[in-house]
């Protein structure tokens, strides 16, 4: 297990690596230049000339690189252009909002998810089936900002249970921020309850046919005990890698969600730094929104390689 | 999904024939209406343009904010622009942008894929994490770094789906490729001597053809998804384009006054997606690819 985990790691150090130079020359290239976006218009060409000295814009990209990468890696993320204030608190406290959505979203996804993939995996080729089924395929396919706004319609115009507008202030905690997260969180949820539900089905149909299930039922075991005891243990481990993955989503990836509920998350931070031609506030996000990925994607594995020996050992 | 297919995406080539998918897929109800769903889409693309009542931005002053009516079968909006008309104009961009990228990132990323997977190697290791590290970076945001960098041209938004789609085609191909290498008839051409180029692309492309066509169908669901939240989120379009996401996000701040005008483009967009998803589900029953 050491050993594996330790490849785990490199891995994750080699994407990590790779991924943050992709970020750096696709936010190199973008339009603009920095020295005059931080001091407008007007400024002299001298003036743009000691300031692009100053930030060592006139270095080599490689050398740039690696200073950006150096400050990242020791927590300097440097002062965003458009609020002048330091980067990384900005980020923090988003990120303290996003994972909050997330907790929400996982909290309804991931059972109910389960639950219904169970079902139709139990009942494979029936109208039960059927019915999860393509009711899975179109909630997946429905953009985001259709469900938001139907939600809202619902919940928040007609029924007045939930508010429309999920802008929560800075600094609320998790309880007081509760009623504003539900919309969010279901609207994500309903992206996930598909992929989460049809990939537990394929888990259990892979399952159910096997010789040891046989066995169990005839010893005399419920169906029901079964499909929880036996069955699920072995029927989950795709639908792990699912819930890891969207983790990394839920943290990064939510940006029409937000936008939909002006809920001060990093994906909406996100959009204002790229409106905002934001250089260290966007390099901070994105890498972010990797690290997130990449973590998850980590725990996935190492969760898979503890259940099952055969993988640990490859 | 099928118990007798064991190895990844490989099925007789013998079942890739369009016409025979085609009938296949409306034996099921599901895939029989996500078929019909995306053919009257596409058939609305085509003739949208000689069917619509009025012009993409065209403003009747005196009619605007109308509900729907035999006139306006979909209603006016603020500006009193004919929401039906728009979202027929709508149909043709969404599915000429979506289908074209995703046509083109099949391409690009099935001759990368196959190229890679059989050549291995060290070049081979070093694309795929390339593509790994693209794949770690969510779809939305790649997107919306890429637009940054290509500026709001109309193209744009087709180079980004392209970008963004190639290495996720790409790893699939070379998934197939992987599994079928080692196998017989691989071998049996190379004995014979015949090139690199007849073995990758008349040998092993034929066993890849069911699941590159269930990617490809997958990726297109994606790629309107994609186009109509950026729209959405308004990048990468400018009104007055008819992008549904876009129509979407204009006809919200007027809801209560004209609530058509943003669930009629909404609508298509679930309904269209909706159809491609199951036509996608459909295929990859018939062509017996593995999967959720």
């Amino acid at each position: 297990m050491p050993r594996y985990v330790l490849r785990r790691l490199g891995f994750l150090l080699l994407t990590l690596l790779l991924t943050s130079s992709i970020i750096f020359a696709i936010t190199q290239v973008l339009p603009g230049d920095v020295a005059r976006v931080i001091l407008g218009r007007e400024a002299g060409e001298a003036a743009l000339n000691s300031l692009r000295e100053e930030l060592g814009l006139n270095d080599p990209l490689p050398v740039q690189y690696l200073r950006w990468l150096g400050n990242f890696v020791q927590g300097d993320w440097g002062e965003s252009f458009s609020t002048r204030t330091e980067v990384r608190p900005l980020v923090q406290q988003r990120l303290g909002n996003s994972l909050m959505l997330a907790a929400v979203t996982l909290g309804i996804a991931v059972p109910v998810g389960i639950a219904l993939g169970v079902i139709a995996g139990l009942n494979e080729n029936t109208w039960v089936d059927s019915v999860v089924n393509v009711s899975a395929l179109s909630v997946v396919g429905l953009p985001e900002f259709v469900t938001g706004i139907l939600l809202i319609e619902i919940f928040a115009f007609r029924l007045g249970f939930f508010p429309a507008n999920s802008s929560i202030r800075p600094g609320t905690n998790f309880v007081e921020a509760l009623p504003m997260l539900i919309l969010p969180a279901l609207t994500a949820s309903l992206v996930l309850l598909g992929y989460i539900s049809r990939m537990t089905r394929v888990g259990v149909i892979g399952e159910i046919s096997k010789p040891y299930v046989r066995t169990a039922r005839l010893k005399g075991l419920s169906r029901w005990s079964v499909t929880y005891r036996h069955v699920l243990r072995n029927a989950l481990m795709p639908t792990i890698t699912v819930i890891a993955i969207s983790f990394g989503w839920l943290i990064s990836g939510l940006i029409v969600v937000e936008n939909v509920y002006n809920y001060p998350g990093l994906g909406r931070l996100m959009l204002f730094a790229i409106d905002r031609r934001d250089l260290p506030l966007l390099q901070a996000v994105a890498m972010l929104a990797v690290l997130a990925f990449a973590f998850a994607n980590l725990a996935a594995d190492l969760f898979y390689a503890y259940l099952n020996p055969k993988i640990r050992l490859q | 999904m099928t118990k007798e297919s064991t190895t990844a995406g490989v099925t007789p080539a013998r079942v890739w024939r369009p016409f025979t998918v085609l009938t296949r897929l409306f034996g099921r109800p599901a895939s029989a209406a996500g078929t019909s769903i995306v053919l009257i889409f596409l058939l609305m693309a085509l003739i949208g343009p000689w069917i619509a009542p009025y012009g993409v931005n065209e403003q009747i002053p005196s009619e605007t904010r109308q509900a729907p009516s035999p006139d306006h079968w979909f209603g006016t909006d603020h500006l009193g622009r004919d929401v039906f008309s728009r979202v027929l104009f709508g149909a043709r961009d969404i599915l000429l942008l979506a289908g074209l990228g995703t046509f083109l990132a099949v391409l690009a990323g099935t001759a990368i894929g196959l190229l890679s997977g059989y050549r291995g190697g060290t070049f081979d290791e070093a694309l795929m994490r390339v593509f790994d590290s693209l794949l770690a970076i969510p779809a939305l945001l790649l997107a919306l770094l890429l637009l940054g960098v290509v500026g709001p041209a109309r193209n744009a938004l087709l180079i980004v789906i392209v970008f963004v789609y190639t290495p996720i085609v790409a790893r699939v191909a070379r998934s197939v490729v992987l599994s079928v290498k080692s196998k017989g008839f691989v071998q049996a051409a190379r004995m014979r001597g015949e090139s690199e180029t007849w073995i990758i692309f008349r040998e092993i492309l034929p066993s890849a053809f069911p699941t590159l066509t269930v990617e490809g169908a997958l990726r297109f669901s994606y790629a309107i998804f994609l186009i109509a939240a950026l729209g959405f989120l308004g990048i990468g379009v400018q009104p007055p384009n008819p992008n549904w996401g876009l129509m979407v996000a204009e006809a919200r701040e007027h809801v209560f006054q004209t609530p058509w005008a943003l669930w009629m483009p909404a609508l298509a967009i679930s309904v269209l997606v909706i159809g491609v998803n199951l036509m996608a589900d459909g295929l990859r029953r018939v062509l017996r690819v593995p999967g959720a």
